[in-house]
């Protein structure tokens, strides 16, 4: 059974504020428990952003990307974002408005409401644990999340 | 391997051309040309900042966790270091032999591996050059291009990959993290219903990958002089192969042979593989230089993945891969072997026998057993051996007394191919840029011979605003030229 919402956050959990993806999702789990008007939620998490989590959006009403980025303002980021050709196709680590787009170019298609809650990191290296302005905007990203749902609803 | 281009005599009289990073490529690489007044070439060379970090990252860690995490090593090969650890630590516990179940159950997940990052690359990464033209536009040589242009050939690739994601996730228990192989075995088998759910769609897989070999057959045979010439080198190669020869991709004994296709080596225990490759250090780059001891630092360079395997193993044992490597050797006299690009069509025969593996495996009543681990007398040190999607990929720890990992080291397939990737660049840098105009659909070509090796990179960090291509020339006297910048928004250009 597909939930309505999806909250799809990736990242590598070893490399230091990298995890913020994972990490935000594994919060959002335990938050989500404890709000059950908030319905059925589907989380998922993956290293990287890939043609195939396309397929993942087919019959969602709405779907959260969560990120780390070093270029969101801090703590964080939160826009609706659509399909949109670049470059990111052709690498192993899509963007997620180039996911939209293929979405949208195998599914004949639109895809569902999207938005990208980037959460601003300062550090990537392999063995690092979260920084601490990482963890600060983690807290604050979470927050976000609980007005995206209300809003969204 | 071709060495001359490597170290220009005065670099100092010569004009940079820089990539910085190296697009469409996973991680970060850079490429360096530099040239003389006349637009001659006389140095290239592919630096790849390799990663350093991954000993420390292991060492001290109790050895059980070893498998699940250095899957954090890749995200784009997590399931290739999962087995290769693996296989390493089954040694650390004295495991000569796994069980059927165990060794079937890994066998599958590999497969699941091969398939979905072969679809991946061929579909997605490569299939914009190779549909297009070197030379096309680069703003039309990405995927949406492909779907505009061949909408089933796109969507058959997303689909492939998610089969094989999901090959990946029924055998390892989760979608990313996966823990079903462990020292000694594995911890579950197949579920009755998720054998049905896979065996659904396999005969589509095999088909499909049937068609992508026939796609890649059919460039090679409308581009033939282009694609035969393209980065064409002669090169030394490693693989594993089994008892009798076969290609085996998860485990076996190494087979080498030299340029002129002599046997250097066969069927020799990966446990020393010490007493036949070594690393070698250039002051240029940080990433080493694998190569046979028996030839020597120069001689001694090989590549590994989906060109030496097809073209090195005696025969593939599933029939529609098998009569397809038949083919592939005898096209055109041999041509395509030796190509550059036919790791293209190489990687597409893989992705054809991974999916006839599956077909079989799933077929194969020991995938549901319930003996999965075996058991043996402890090892100080343990070396696992795999053929990962982009080569031989090798493992190595000592474990103390205390059960922790006191030293690791791995030799990833990237790191064996550095020297080839060099060498096809070179290649490419002599037949396309000497002597001309600088334009960024010349520099394609380059990525284009660096992407058929399909290298992974410094793996796995990736965050918004990342992975940028830049390009510099500086003149000799260490002057920007002029400079651009494309990443995923678009391309910048910066006037100097």
């Amino acid at each position: 059974m597909i939930s309505p919402t999806l909250v799809f956050g990736w990242g590598n959990p070893s490399r230091g504020d990298d995890a913020l993806g994972p990490l935000f999702v594994e919060h959002f789990i335990a938050l989500a428990a404890r709000h059950p008007e908030w319905g059925a939620i589907d989380c998922l998490t993956d290293f990287q952003l890939q043609v195939e989590h396309a397929l993942d959006l087919q019959g969602r009403r709405r779907v959260l990307f969560v990120d780390a980025s070093l270029d969101a303002a801090p703590p964080y980021t939160l826009a609706r974002i659509e399909a949109a050709r670049d470059t990111s196709f052709t690498t192993h680590a899509m963007s997620p408005q180039a996911v939209l787009k293929v979405f949208a170019d195998i599914d004949d298609g639109e895809p569902p409401p999207c938005w990208l809650l980037a959460i601003r990191a300062e550090r990537f290296e392999l063995g690092e644990p979260l920084s601490a302005a990482a963890k600060d905007n983690l807290a604050a990203a979470l927050e976000a999340a609980a007005d995206w749902i209300a809003a969204t609803d | 391997m071709t060495f001359e281009l490597e170290t220009a005599r005065h670099p100092e009289k010569l004009r940079r051309v820089a990539i910085d990073p190296v697009s469409r490529v996973e991680g970060h690489g850079k490429v360096t040309i530099l040239l003389d007044d006349d637009n001659k070439v006389h140095q290239v060379r592919l630096h790849i900042v390799e990663f350093r970090g991954f000993e420390k990252f292991i060492q001290g860690r109790p050895y059980w966790e070893v498998p699940v995490m250095v899957q954090r090593l890749c995200g784009i090969c997590p399931v290739s270091h999962h087995l290769a650890a693996s296989k390493a630590l089954d040694m650390i516990l004295g495991v000569k032999q796994l069980t059927s179940t165990a060794e079937k159950m890994r066998r599958l997940m590999h497969a699941g591996q091969i398939l979905q990052s072969h679809a991946l690359h061929f579909f997605h990464l490569s299939s914009p050059d190779l549909l297009f033209g070197f030379g096309s536009d680069p703003a039309s040589r990405n995927i949406v291009g492909v779907v505009a242009a061949h909408p089933e050939v796109a969507k058959k690739g997303v689909l492939l990959r998610k089969y094989g994601q999901e090959v990946i996730r029924m055998t390892a228990g989760k979608r990313v993290h996966g823990t079903g192989s462990i020292p000694g075995g594995v911890n579950k088998s197949l579920a009755a219903e998720e054998r049905a759910e896979l065996l659904k769609d396999i005969y589509q897989m095999v088909a499909w990958s049937r068609e992508a070999v026939g796609i890649i057959r059919g460039l090679f045979e409308q581009n033939l002089a282009e694609y035969n010439a393209f980065g064409r080198f002669r090169s030394a190669g490693m693989c594993l192969v089994r008892a009798d020869g076969a290609m085996d991709l998860y485990h076996g004994g190494l087979r080498a042979r030299d340029i002129e296709g002599k046997t250097l080596f066969d069927h020799f225990d990966y446990g020393r593989y010490w007493d036949v490759i070594a690393e070698d250090v250039k002051p240029w780059s940080y990433m080493k230089f694998p190569y046979f001891k028996a030839l020597g630092t120069e001689d001694g360079s090989y590549r590994v993945g989906p060109l030496s395997r097809v073209t090195m193993c005696d025969s593939i044992p599933t029939p529609l891969a098998d009569k397809e490597r038949e083919t592939f050797l005898a096209f055109d006299g041999g041509s395509a072997a030796g190509a550059t690009l036919g790791y293209h069509w190489a990687r597409m025969i893989e992705m054809l026998h991974a999916a006839e593996s599956i077909k079989d495996l799933l077929h194969d009543d020991d995938i549901t057993g319930t003996e999965l681990m075996a058991t043996g007398e402890r090892q100080e040190r343990g070396v696992g051996v795999i053929e990962a999607p982009r080569g031989t990929l090798i493992h190595h720890y000592r474990v103390d007394e205390n059960d922790q990992v006191i030293r690791a080291n791995l030799i990833v397939s990237t790191t064996h191919n550095n020297q080839a990737m060099n060498t096809a660049v070179r290649e490419v840098a002599r037949q396309y840029l000497d002597g001309v105009e600088v334009t960024e659909g010349l520099l394609n070509h380059i990525e284009i011979a660096i992407r058929a090796f399909d290298p992974c990179l410094s793996c796995a960090t990736h965050a918004l605003g990342q992975m940028p291509l830049e390009v510099a020339i500086v003149g000799a006297d260490g002057t920007v030229i002029d400079a651009a910048t494309r990443d995923h928004r678009g391309l910048t250009r910066e006037v100097v």
